[in-house]
């Protein structure tokens, strides 16, 4: 496996849905490639940095206006 | 690929019963969905379009929409992905007009290679109680995103903002596993490659 494949498999590997000869190779390649270990290891960050900070969080007011609005726009509406 | 999950075995959602009782006119039930889902419509238009305004603009016309199509929904999929699908579309139409000389689709700007050849070799691990405060960690984690073209971000946050699978991506983005399993990991290595620049020399690591 060479450092192209190993990116190529790096989504299947996130979601762990790889089979078990491909994570061989892939943790083979990981052992002897501090490049792809660094790419692994920061691409992991990246995910969990995101998920671990709501950066459009909606408060409370403007939550319960736009829950109004939609309500008063469907309710209107008259399907 | 998962199996088609059989009939008897298969859980059913909390949601069909909601979507039977609301389009049978309990509004209700349909107040009860707007109240799981809002939350999130918002945040994905508001991830897709970088605009609050245009966020709760869409997120009120994505549940009239979906009020007003509720029979159309047959159930195939999962009432959330269907709601998200529209929003998407929405957020997709607006962004359209803001730019009114360029297209944007899920097509789009897939041939930019900027990112899907990691250059970046220097590990880093974002410390935002040392290094950042909460504030500057959300105008970088912001204005990285912000720079994404539009069909990653939206590839990235259905998958890794909002927790869709695969295939429920693929399904609200009409888009197949594979191209959804591309955009992810160039969307993914395109935060990297930027969040590096912010990230990987602190704390006098070597480059």
């Amino acid at each position: 496996m060479n450092c192209t494949d190993f990116l190529s498999q790096l989504t299947d590997y996130f979601d762990g849905q790889i089979s078990p000869e491909l994570l061989e190779e892939v943790r083979t390649h990981l052992g002897e490639c501090s490049h792809c270990t660094v790419v692994l290891n920061t691409t992991r960050q990246t995910i969990e940095v995101y998920k671990g900070n709501e950066i459009y969080a909606i408060s409370d007011d403007l939550r319960e206006r736009l829950h109004s609005a939609i309500m008063d726009k469907c309710l209107a509406s008259k399907r | 690929m998962p199996a088609i999950q059989s009939p008897g075995t298969e859980e059913i959602h909390p949601d069909v019963a909601l979507v039977e009782r609301a389009k049978g006119g309990d509004t209700a039930a349909f107040e009860q969905l707007v109240r799981q889902y809002e939350r999130q419509i918002f945040r994905v238009a508001q991830h897709i379009t970088q605009n609050r305004e245009d966020a709760e603009d869409i997120t009120q016309d994505a549940f009239l929409k979906a009020y007003e199509k509720l029979d159309q929904f047959q159930g195939n999929s999962k009432f959330s992905t269907w709601l998200v699908r529209i929003a998407v579309n929405e957020s997709l139409m607006r962004l359209r007009k803001r730019k009114t000389s360029k297209t944007v689709s899920m097509d789009e700007d897939v041939q930019t290679e900027e990112g899907s050849i990691p250059r970046d070799f220097a590990e880093w691990r974002p410390n935002p109680e040392q290094i950042y405060d909460q504030n500057e960690l959300g105008n970088i984690l912001r204005k990285t995103i912000q720079g994404l073209p539009p069909g990653f971000r939206t590839v990235f946050t259905l998958r890794d903002i909002e927790n869709l699978s695969t295939e429920e991506t693929a399904e609200a983005l009409g888009l197949s596993v594979p191209a959804v399993k591309s955009r992810l990991l160039r969307a993914r290595l395109q935060l990297r490659e930027r969040l590096s620049r912010y990230f990987g020399h602190k704390e006098g690591q070597p480059a």
